[in-house]
């Protein structure tokens, strides 16, 4: 009898199990850009009615196990299928949404006079390639115009997540509560949404030929995660040249100070190994605005060492750190600051 | 039924569900979200890494900066942290890891919440080859995973 409770409150525990795991999940991977509740911030608010109720299940599946390359979301490669859906369950929770239930089959359009109506009703939001809106979901601790980003369309995980009819659904509906008006309500008929579905599939073969020059990119040095040079002339001097390379390359230098500083006693710290921070304000808060997050690897930073066989200038390669916030916008600011950093550094030990 | 099994129980239940939500899923970004504003997650943050032996070496205020240069901008810092022998060590052995040192989290306001954020210690063992260089990384993330959830008073 003991043990025919036990095993009943081990059932009862265990069904209440799954949905805890899914909160469990969700608090873990998915609250700190979405909010504990969907409410958003960093990443969109899931919890809009508008956007449960045009969305399947399977796409909120596919978009956490691909992300979207380029963006914000990143990947989760690595859950399992069964922690997915208890994360699709629990945000499915958030709030009473209509069940979205969509055929697979294809939308049959032109996706040629699809372009047109695209450019006209879709790229000032969208972008005019489906490279989606500028930033970083919403934060609202500071002004942003919009309540939601506009989703890049022109992105391999939203093209793998979504389906045509899906799409189609959106673009008929609309979505309450963000600027994405009802197309049959600004006039369009069936057939032309049915051509801005095409062509928004046809952004694939973009997206493959960005895919394949972003590896091309990436096997060109960017990989390293460190940038290490040496310098022909002694400690002091090399910081001195350096200090002038930073402020003739419009950045003002914040401070020059030991890698020990703050950790021991002050006056004791090894001056063998020096940092020099610097920053351009113009370029800090254009990078801060695309991703609030980047302040991790923020103001710019050179250490100079002196160890037994010469003095070297290292700094973090920005372009490999790039890949942590998975946005493309970033990267090619990274790539630019990485040229920045050893153009600095070759005016510094010419 | 007794508390004993009902006590059982729920350690099993518990157990079960850590195992579930914690195994091999590492993020190169590690972020939580406080529900406390600014100035008290602030403070946590810093009680939480000196709790994990750790001693803060500088907080970096990035919207001064900014807000002088008249951006409109979030209440942001980058805090510093390290541990001196571990820096003193790992910088004789290893100078190529300086450019990561000391350790950093960075904390800033969004609405009346905050987010930290810290790189995955875990991701420099893509970076560095060094078995070495690996117990520390494994030991931060540990230490990274028990400050973040501190400031998230997650207790799975």
């Amino acid at each position: 009898m003991r043990y025919g409770a036990g095993l009943l409150f081990l059932l009862l525990a265990m069904t209440g199990f799954s949905a805890e795991k899914g909160k469990l999940l969700y608090q873990r991977h998915c609250a700190a850009c979405h909010g504990d509740r969907g409410a958003g911030g960093v990443g969109v608010p899931l919890a809009l009615e508008s956007f449960q109720s045009s969305i399947t299940d399977r796409y909120l599946f596919n978009t956490i196990r691909y992300g979207r390359p380029g963006r914000v979301m990143p990947a989760f490669k690595r859950m399992t299928d069964e922690q997915i859906n208890a994360i699709v369950r629990y945000v499915r929770s958030f709030t009473p949404h209509r069940k979205l239930v969509l055929s697979s089959a294809p939308v049959r359009g032109n996706a040629g006079a699809g372009k047109q109506l695209y450019r006209k009703h879709c790229a000032a939001c969208h972008g005019l390639d489906g490279e989606g809106g500028k930033g970083t979901g919403v934060t609202f601790s500071r002004p942003r115009d919009l309540p939601i980003i506009a989703p890049a369309l022109a992105n391999s995980g939203f093209l793998r997540a979504t389906t045509d009819q899906m799409i189609k659904t959106t673009l008929m509906r609309g979505r309450q509560g963000t600027p994405m008006q009802s197309f049959l309500k600004k006039g369009l008929s069936e057939q032309q949404i049915n051509d801005i579905v095409a062509y928004v599939r046809s952004f694939e073969k973009a997206v493959k030929r960005k895919a394949a020059e972003k590896r091309v990119h990436l096997a060109k040095g960017h990989r390293q995660p460190i940038i290490k040079v040496k310098s022909g002339y002694d400690m002091a001097t090399t910081i001195s040249n350096l200090q002038k390379a930073i402020a003739a390359s419009n950045y003002k230098l914040i401070r020059t100070q030991p890698l020990e500083q703050g950790l021991v006693q002050k006056g004791r710290e090894n001056r063998r190994q020096t940092i020099l921070y610097f920053c351009n304000f113009n370029q800090l808060n254009t990078a801060l605005a695309i991703d609030p997050r980047v302040g991790l690897f923020l103001p710019c930073r050179l250490t100079v060492v002196e160890t037994g066989k010469g003095v070297y200038i290292y700094a973090i390669n920005p372009s490999r750190l790039a890949e942590l916030y998975n946005n493309d916008r970033l990267s090619r600011i990274c790539g630019a600051m990485r040229d920045t950093y050893l153009s600095i550094i070759e005016e510094a030990t010419l | 039924m007794s508390g004993i099994y009902q006590d059982m129980v729920r350690a099993l239940a518990g157990l079960l569900l850590v195992s579930l939500v914690w195994p091999g899923m590492a993020q190169d970004l590690l972020m939580a979200r406080s529900k406390q504003s600014f100035p008290e997650a602030m403070s946590a943050l810093q009680n939480a890494i000196i709790k994990r032996g750790y001693r803060i070496s500088r907080i970096q205020r990035v919207d001064v900066g900014l807000t002088k240069a008249k951006y409109k901008t979030d209440k942001y810092r980058v805090v510093f942290f390290g541990k001196a022998d571990e820096v003193k060590e790992i910088a004789r052995r290893h100078p190529d890891f300086i450019p990561y040192l000391p350790l950093k989290m960075s904390i800033f306001a969004e609405g009346e919440q905050t987010l930290v954020v810290a790189m995955n210690p875990e991701k420099w063992t893509e970076f560095y080859a060094s078995p070495w260089l690996a117990a520390y990384f494994k030991r931060w993330t540990r230490d990274y995973h028990l400050i973040l959830r501190e400031l998230t008073d997650e207790k799975p």
